[in-house]
């Protein structure tokens, strides 16, 4: 076990000292990369898709979840399915487009099987051809072997053996229940599917940081809100000075789980303040039927979300822009990330408009602070080049509970503690916190 | 009518000379193109290219106060992934005058555009639609919509540029 002792020594989490760092061998070495993938990605709860997406019977789509295609369909009984997106005969893929409407079957047009939308093995060309022993009802396509549908969150696991959705999630389901409950919710059309020349964890660490917001995303603070007639943001000074980013409460959820807002702040967001301005009347109506349903401190903690939080391994959250975000590594240094607008049915055609343009504003590959963030990252990925010479990284803003100086790093260090655990024992960490 | 008049040679030069400052970076030059009110840039998603931005998540929807402030975003050196700037180059092919809708003229045009950065080759490829209006003997920009025949952006990852 020769690489389990060498992912030992990737992590320093020094809490008596106040030091965290990371190895950067963790984000270039291909071992590592395949460790993640067998103790990781086939050890966890992975988001794949929502309800919405497939509303109706005969309703599908695919997607790649940890490298396997799948097909995420609603059958003709209504119930929903993750199966395995290759023909049991000899592998073809049995459904080759990206999503569809009131399918009856999926057929193979490698020999022509054909599966009704439950799954099962309908027909079989030349089915006498076969022995007695052939079993036409065994070889229907084969389900993920674990799925969870968690309000319209479709979540899978390819560990059979892995624990309930409930205990897996534990105190982030509440988190994630407070996204939801925002309305009937859905992923409204239109799917971004970009990707990054970096290591998958860079974009964890990046989802949540909010300490490079006020650096890498200075044009959304003094060029964009201010072009929109909302409060900006003047230069950040180069000598350093105050980091102007506000401290967020970061709460592990336990099992890498970890939010940057919830219980929130009290604050509301800028995206309130957008929603305000440009659907003042709209905003108002739907407060008050949120205030309705939840009453007025729930319906409240709502509205404000839940920061930027991570569903461990990489299900990120950001309730400020209604973001849902995954990503997957097909190699150490490139990952396809899948971007959706999580937004409520409720909304009028002009609060939805609303909401999406807040959305592009600052998400998005076209949007004007995530290209940033991307710049950032592939850079990053290009610096580890040196990391035979330059060997960490530095993860230890506010150890020891200090909050001077701005955000804290907390978050990916809960991040990295599970992490760490889950490749050197495959068990989940027994301390998140510093 | 103002779109019977114009020749398919008139709207190749209008966008080859559109092409040209874009890949000279001249972003102001470019943005002056547009129809200073009612001008728009739009890029679909790459899975719904035949939607509508009001109710379908896009990788750009700018109408001009967000395009003037895309463009001095580009230009203040804080678009880092535009700093240093990438190096482009917009080929456009298959121009076509499709009709006149109002006083617009309607003209459709393949493209490839090669983004060279960090030793990186992405080319970006789709249709443009335009809607032009005829203005002494040039061309207003109405609505400017990008329609990429890419699968995804993978691995091209951002649309940071003018494409």
């Amino acid at each position: 076990m020769q690489e389990v002792r060498n992912a030992a020594g990737l992590i320093v989490d020094d809490r008596e000292s106040g030091i965290f760092r990371v190895h950067r061998s963790a984000f270039v070495d291909k071992d590592i990369f395949e460790l993640e993938r067998s103790r990781i990605f086939d050890r966890s709860w992975l988001f794949a898709g929502h309800a919405s997406e497939f509303p109706d019977p005969g309703d599908f789509i695919t997607r790649t979840v940890a490298g396997r295609p799948l097909i995420l369909v609603r059958g003709d009984d209504g119930k929903i399915r993750a199966l395995m997106n290759t023909c049991r005969h000899r592998g073809n893929l049995v459904c080759r487009d990206h999503k569809g409407k009131g399918a009856e079957i999926f057929r193979c047009f490698y020999h022509g099987w054909v599966y009704n939308t439950r799954g099962d093995l309908k027909g079989v060309p030349g089915e006498d051809a076969y022995s007695d022993a052939f079993d036409r009802d065994a070889l229907g396509l084969e389900p993920a072997p674990r799925m969870h549908n968690h309000r319209g969150c479709i979540f899978v696991s390819f560990d059979p053996e892995i624990e309930s959705f409930e205990d897996f999630m534990g105190a982030a389901l509440a988190v994630l229940d407070n996204t939801l409950d925002l309305g009937d919710m859905e992923f409204v059309q239109g799917h971004l599917k970009y990707s990054m020349r970096a290591n998958w964890k860079l974009l964890v660490e990046n989802s949540m940081d909010g300490y490079h917001a006020a650096f890498t995303h200075e044009r959304f603070f003094t060029h964009f809100m201010p072009a929109m007639g909302l409060e900006g943001r003047t230069r950040m000074p180069l000598d350093g000075g105050p980091n102007p980013s506000p401290i967020s409460p970061t709460i592990p959820l336990g099992n890498g789980h970890v939010t940057t807002g919830y219980p929130s702040s009290g604050r509301l967001s800028q995206g309130h303040d957008y929603l305000e301005k440009y659907a003042t009347g709209e905003m108002e109506k739907y407060r008050q039927m949120l205030t309705l349903r939840h009453g007025p401190d729930k319906s409240r903690m709502i509205e404000q979300g839940a920061g930027n939080y991570l569903i461990f391994p990489n299900l990120i959250i950001i309730d400020g822009w209604r973001v849902f975000r995954t990503f997957y590594p097909s190699s150490q240094d490139y990952m396809e990330i899948n971007g959706w607008a999580c937004m409520p049915k409720e909304d009028s055609p002009e609060l939805r408009n609303v909401r999406l343009e807040w959305y592009l504003g600052f998400q998005g590959p076209g949007g004007f602070a995530t290209p940033d963030d991307v710049e950032a990252l592939e850079g990053c990925q290009m610096g580890f080049a040196t990391q035979k010479e330059v060997e960490w990284s530095d993860i230890s803003r506010g150890m020891k509970g200090i909050t001077a100086g701005g955000p804290s790093e907390l978050q990916m260090r809960v991040f990295w503690r599970e992490w760490h655990s889950r490749l050197t024992t495959g068990q989940h960490a027994a301390e998140y916190g510093d | 009518m103002a779109g019977t008049a114009v020749t398919r040679a008139e709207v190749e030069d209008f966008l080859f000379a559109e092409a040209d400052l874009l890949d000279g970076w001249q972003l102001d030059e470019w943005l002056a193109l547009f129809d200073e009110e009612r001008g728009g840039l739009y890029m679909p998603s790459t899975d719904s290219p035949d939607s509508t931005h009001t109710e379908t998540l896009f990788l750009i929807a700018d109408n001009m106060t967000r395009l003037r402030s895309r463009v001095s975003q580009l230009l203040s050196g804080l678009t880092w992934a535009e700093n240093p700037p990438s190096r482009t180059n917009h080929m456009i092919s298959n121009v076509r005058i499709l009709g006149t809708e109002g006083d617009a003229l309607l003209v459709k045009a393949n493209f490839v555009v090669y983004r060279m950065r960090f030793q990186n080759i992405d080319p970006y490829i789709g249709k443009y639609r335009y809607k032009l209006l005829p203005r002494a003997g040039t061309f207003k920009i109405l609505e400017r919509r990008v329609i990429l025949d890419l699968e995804s952006l993978r691995p091209h990852g951002k649309v940071s540029f003018i494409v």
